[in-house]
């Protein structure tokens, strides 16, 4: 046990002498790193490190085997919250370095005038967060709200029940993910998600979308767009955890909705406060 | 659409499905099409298509040794595509289709070298070196030409073309479930997807047909037979009808149900694909042909005339039905799942999916043709008359 705690630890050394000669010598566009404490733990928070340095984020997941069937996840977003400023697709496009142009998560902004019309625009997926206001509208506004969007793990998802070989799958613990080495990049689960979610990445060139951050849950950490809200407005549990946040919004009196229900996908992404506009 | 609601999901701006996931039931759709024909003769005994029988046979052949390309440049990563045998998923409509494709190839070679046993021995007793190889290959170096022998072949051509009629129908009808299983795209979630495909695979069959057979024999300086031509066209008069009619209906019902989900499709035809839908698929090319149906079916024109206009017809529909795969798939795209707005897609020239990819792909069937050609000839000649 000691041995192997030694090991690790040289071998942690070694990777943050790495890391920081990177940094020095510029090689990780890395100064946001050193400030943004989120990104530098994910950089130098794979296997190796102990995950006693991280907190942990979700309880009952850090030193027990992982058991596919004991926890029930919920992701719910709180349009009452977001301020649209766009931190979590930063956190998000940082995570998984997405190029520009395709999204894993969005928020869009939602304008309504007195005749009840709607405005809805995403600019860049809104990473860039709403500074200022739209200037292409020449009418009253009454309200306006934001709404991010991101994969709806549904519990009867389209893309899975489309996918000719396979590789999108729903996972026992209730993650929809995607087998990357065994994508064909037909793009028909793209054609079949409801919520548009997906894309085929143009590196890869295989189907790609949000996945809670399963590294992260398995780690004990939230996901990383859940984890930089400011607002709180994301949030994310284990229903099966009753004294989680998401199980007590679940079954308390406020008004949870889900996209598009009657896709009949089953969501496990729910909106707290959503309106009705929103499809 | 107004610019200023028109709002896309920013991953819809994509459209994923382009001009190879069009060729692609077209080029199936010709397949099963031409199918029916030769099998109008060999099965259902329609004397007046004999002079086409074998080539229409042959005709699919070629397009369907070219149907899995346009597939192979749309995938992202076509190295993989045997995946889709190996690990199909049994729950994906796409699934299947390695499979099914496989199947029908095979049956439509046994077919259609049995069809032709007598003439390839014929051949290869006249032939030398090479070509005398290949007919041997052919006819599995079996010359055996008794009666007998030609009563069995006769039974396994007749049982072979019966289970082809229900095969081209699953591979195309297939084709159309791809489609009409998307629960997410209103303009695709359709039970009369599956029927409008394959009624449309039989135009562009029977279509294609009509206007390659008159081509060849245009450039062969030879007269096409007008009693074939003519009950060609009557076929694909009745095939049309049912085929425009359930177009038809389906856009018909998809506007009197107007729910917010069938909204979009009314924004769509009204919308982006204006001239795509009502202009080129339905007006020019739908009416028309229709109008020239009837002129050529229910008067009396005469032979020379008919000479004419049947392959300008046949090459209108064919077109139509182009258009309608472009509608379907590059259309079904446009429209953002959003309910709000509507996308925009410009075909590339040079891409790996673009234009010159699609000619190119086009043009491979009538080069595969051209090769068939030279080892089977289309057209029945007296001695092989006496046989079959
Ligand atoms: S939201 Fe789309 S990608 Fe996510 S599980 Fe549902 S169908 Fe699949
Ligand atoms: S793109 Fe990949 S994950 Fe999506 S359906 Fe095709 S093979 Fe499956």
């Amino acid at each position: 046990m000691d041995g192997e705690k030694i090991k690790s630890d040289t071998k942690l050394d070694k990777e943050r002498r790495t890391f920081i000669k990177n940094v020095l010598s510029g090689s990780i566009a890395g100064s946001l790193l050193l400030v943004l404490p989120m990104g530098a733990d994910l950089v130098l928070g794979d296997s190796s490190r102990p995950e006693s340095d991280i907190p942990e984020q979700i309880p009952g997941i850090r030193g027990r085997e992982w058991d596919m069937k004991a926890h029930r996840f919920a992701f719910i977003v709180d349009i009452t919250r977001c301020i649209g400023c766009g931190s979590c697709c930063v956190a998000d496009k940082r995570e998984y370095q997405i190029p520009d142009g395709f999204y894993r998560t969005w928020v869009e902004r939602y304008l309504k005038d007195y005749e009840d019309n709607v405005y809805v625009d995403s600019p860049d997926g809104g990473v860039n967060g709403y500074q200022t206001p739209r200037d292409d509208l020449d009418v009253k506004i009454r309200d306006t709200f934001f709404v991010p969007k991101l994969c709806n793990m549904c519990e009867y998802p389209s893309c899975v029940q489309v996918c000719p070989v396979g590789a999108t799958f729903r996972s026992p613990d209730g993650f929809v993910l995607i087998d990357s080495k065994r994508c064909v990049g037909c793009a028909y689960c793209i054609q079949a998600c409801p919520y548009s979610v997906r894309f085929l990445h143009p590196v890869t060139r295989t189907a790609e979308k949000c996945t809670w951050c399963y590294h992260r849950v398995r780690k004990g950490l939230l996901p990383a767009c859940v984890h930089v809200c400011p607002t709180h407005a994301r949030k994310f549990g284990d229903l099966n955890d009753e004294e989680s946040e998401v199980a007590k919004i679940l079954s308390g009196p406020g008004v949870l909705t889900v996209l598009k229900k009657d896709m009949g996908n089953h969501p496990s992404l729910y909106y707290k406060g959503l309106r009705r506009e929103v499809v | 659409m107004n610019p200023l609601i028109n709002y896309a999901f920013p991953n819809d701006l994509h459209v994923h499905w382009s001009m190879m996931i069009v060729l692609y039931p077209y080029i199936t759709g010709i397949v099963a099409g031409a199918f029916i024909v030769s099998s109008l003769y060999h099965v259902f005994d329609v004397k007046a298509l004999k002079p086409i029988s074998r080539f229409s046979l042959l005709f699919a052949l070629a397009f369907l040794t070219c149907a899995t390309l346009p597939l192979l440049m749309h995938l992202g990563r076509p190295e993989r595509n045997m995946n889709i045998m190996l690990t199909p998923n049994p729950s994906s409509a796409m699934a299947g289709f390695g499979y099914i494709y496989n199947l029908y190839g095979i049956l439509l070679t046994l077919e259609i070298l049995f069809i032709y046993r007598p003439t390839l021995v014929e051949l290869r007793r006249k032939s030398k070196g090479m070509m005398e190889k290949v007919y041997m290959l052919l006819t599995f170096n079996s010359d055996n030409l008794s009666e007998r022998a030609i009563a069995l072949d006769n039974k396994i051509i007749s049982f072979l073309a019966a289970i082809g009629i229900p095969m081209a129908c699953v591979l195309h009808g297939y084709v159309g479930f791809i489609f009409g299983g998307v629960k997410a795209n209103p303009i695709w979630a359709s039970p009369l997807m599956p029927v409008i495909f394959l009624l449309s695979a039989c135009v562009s069959g029977i279509a294609g047909i009509i206007l390659v057979y008159a081509v060849i024999k245009k450039i062969k300086g030879e007269q096409v037979d007008i009693d074939c031509m003519r009950t060609c066209v009557n076929y694909l008069a009745g095939f049309f009808i049912i085929d425009f009619v359930f177009e038809m209906l389906e856009v018909f019902s998809h506007s009197y149900l107007n729910n917010w989900y069938h909204h979009s499709v009314d924004g769509l035809l009204w919308g982006p694909l204006y001239n795509s839908f009502w202009v080129a698929q339905v007006g020019i090319f739908s009416v028309i042909p229709l109008l020239i149906l009837g002129w050529l079916c229910l008067t009396k024109v005469k032979d020379s005339v008919y000479r004419v206009a049947a392959p300008i017809l046949g090459l209108m529909l064919l077109l139509q039905v182009l258009f309608m795969r472009w509608n379907v798939v590059i259309g079904g795209q446009l429209m953002s799942k959003s309910h709000r707005g509507y996308v925009t897609f410009h075909p590339e020239w040079f891409d790996k999916e673009g234009i010159i990819s699609v000619l190119v792909i086009m043009a491979l069937p009538l080069i595969v043709l051209f090769i068939l050609s030279k080892i089977f000839p289309f057209w029945m000649d007296e001695e092989t008359e006496a046989v079959r």
